[in-house]
């Protein structure tokens, strides 16, 4: 049990454990919508792209967060504008954008080399790192988010399930849509000290695909995702400190693990319920012959 | 009509007026120069081979095209606002999204239900009358994928409803659907537009869907004609709208349509309508 405590003892733990829960459930809700919108690859694009921001922001000298958060909302906004063009579409729009902009992160890099900031911590996470003004941010945009997404809930179902449709029944889908890009970059960049860029796009996709195979209701799947993705984030950090490995690789590595228990989980539930369906209606076949002869 | 229906509506004036319109997408005209009136209280559908702009015309009256030339406006709607409900083309719908019949219908309130997630009352109660009505009351909770045909068009047909439209457009709401559920479907939009509500729909289906509707505008980037299945189901305006030989058969209050390489007819045969019981 002792073992168990022990890395409660340690600041950088205990601030590490509640970024990684709060990351992860702020991942697993925002993940819900992304999912849906089969724009999956929108997370591992953008947090590409927000490389591109961090580094450029920090070579001019900017906070981290407002130029990577004006950064990651412009790119954001772009690949929803350049999606809605039939010839180019979601995938190729967060291609061109997001590669663009970590292209020009790396060329920064190799142009300025003397940095003093790690940026492999962005790229694959790193707990150590997390500061109070990280907290502070995760925290913000936590609030923000689930505040935005109650407020807006139903105009931001009906644009998710049905876009065409949405704006003729009067949701202001412009709206809708630039307040979706904020949130997620908001989520992007407040995810990158703890899970790395480049997995991201895994605490994003997975609680919500694992939440989606355990309910068909959409209200259901948003708190599930959450939880879901909050308790990833909570048991791959306890595993990181035991294991002494990298924060984001071990709570991509808890999700994926969740996830084939799920998948398996409800195949084989398909399976039997598919069984005693069949059962049921042998049984009631039965009953209607029997009925014939009373 | 109902008495709201008859506060906001001119019973004189048309309801659509579409004027000398050419609108399509991303710079290409889809339309060319249409003209159209829809009176209140009509029920017409739009006929037309692919591409000939039937949806583009319900998306015109939606306001969800670009507009190059010409206008579309509501002259029978006293503040010039129609309240419109829109039914789209099932195949458009993405059927394993996680949503119930309820949630569904509950969308079409969206933009005026209030701020909190969760329906008020009232709409929750309009929204269960709505589905009685329908039919499908004791489907409120289910997942939409697990309903018949018939259930799914009827749940979109809910959601338009729903905001008590005074004009309600359809796109192709019997493709895909067999022999029963087309019927229900169709008589169901006759009963809604006995009580008022101004119907348009668009089809390809010329023997099933438009032989039965009152009114029947043959479409092909421009009107070719409009009039009674009698007076448009011709093979000079079919052949006009589709581009190709069409074939009518007529047997009492029964019109057959065919094109020419389906027809059993030789193609020798010059009488292409064919008077056979009458």
């Amino acid at each position: 049990m002792d073992v168990l405590l022990e890395p409660w003892r340690y600041d950088f733990f205990v601030r590490g454990t509640i970024a990684a829960t709060m990351v992860g459930g702020l991942c697993g809700l925002i993940g819900v919508y992304i999912v849906l919108r089969r724009m999956s690859y929108i997370g591992h694009g953008l947090s590409h792209a927000v490389f591109g921001g961090a580094v450029a922001s920090y070579v001019m000298q900017v906070n981290f967060y407002v130029g990577a958060g004006l950064w990651g909302f412009a790119a954001a906004l772009l690949i929803n504008m350049l999606a809605r063009k039939r010839q180019i579409g979601a995938d190729a729009a967060i291609g061109i954008i997001t590669t663009a902009s970590f292209a020009l992160g790396v060329a920064l890099i190799s142009r300025y080399r003397r940095f003093t900031r790690n940026f492999d911590a962005a790229l694959f996470g790193n707990i150590l790192g997390v500061t109070d003004q990280d907290l502070l941010v995760i925290a913000g945009v936590s609030i923000v988010t689930v505040a935005l997404i109650f407020m807006l809930y139903k105009p931001l179902l009906f644009v998710t399930f049905d876009p065409e449709v949405a704006p003729i029944y009067g949701v202001r889908i412009a709206w809708i849509e630039a307040v979706f890009s904020l949130l997620l970059a908001g989520a992007v960049i407040a995810s990158m000290q703890t899970m790395g860029v480049t997995m991201i796009a895994a605490a994003i996709v997975i609680p919500a695909i694992v939440a989606r195979l355990l309910t068909d209701s959409f209200s259901t799947m948003l708190w599930l995702s959450t939880i879901i993705g909050a308790a990833c984030g909570l048991v791959g950090i306890y595993l990181s400190y035991f294991l002494d490995v990298s924060s984001g690789a071990t709570i991509v590595l808890v999700a994926a693990s969740v996830f084939v228990v799920a998948f398996a989980a409800v195949t084989v539930r398909r399976r039997l319920g598919g069984r005693a369906a069949r059962h049921a209606a042998a049984g009631r076949r039965a009953q209607n012959i029997a009925g014939l002869f009373d | 009509m109902s008495d709201s229906a008859r506060l906001r509506l001119h019973p004189a004036a048309p309801l659509v007026e579409i004027q000398d319109l050419e609108c399509g997408y991303d710079g290409r005209p889809v339309v060319d120069r249409v003209s159209l009136r829809l009176g209140a209280g009509q029920f017409a559908g739009i006929v037309g081979p692919s591409g000939s702009g039937k949806t583009t015309i319900l998306r015109a009256i939606l306001g969800q095209v670009e507009t190059y030339h010409g206008s579309v406006r509501f002259p029978g709607a006293r503040d010039g606002r129609c309240r419109i409900g829109y039914v789209p083309q099932l195949e458009t719908i993405d059927w394993s999204f996680p949503v119930t019949v309820e949630q569904v219908v509950l969308m079409g309130l969206a933009a005026e239900s209030g701020p909190f997630p969760w329906p008020r009352k009232a709409d929750r109660r309009r929204m269960q009358e709505l589905l009685d009505r329908l039919g499908i009351g004791e489907c409120a909770r289910r997942h939409i994928r697990d309903l018949s045909g018939g259930q799914q068009q009827r749940v979109f047909l809910a959601r338009a409803l729903i905001r008590a439209p005074d004009l309600l457009l359809l796109d192709e709401p019997t493709s895909g659907a067999d022999i029963k559920t087309r019927h229900e479907i169709l008589h169901l939009l006759a009963e809604l537009n006995a009580e008022g509500i101004t119907v348009l729909l668009t089809t390809h289906d010329l023997n099933a869907v438009a032989a039965h509707l009152p009114w029947v505008i043959c479409m092909n980037r421009r009107i070719v004609a409009e009039g009674t299945p009698d007076e448009v189901f011709t093979p000079e305006t079919l052949g006009r709208t589709y581009g190709a030989e069409m074939v009518v058969v007529r047997q009492g209050d029964l019109i057959l349509v065919s094109d020419r390489l389906s027809a059993t007819r030789s193609p020798a045969d010059d009488e292409r309508v064919l008077d056979v019981g009458a």
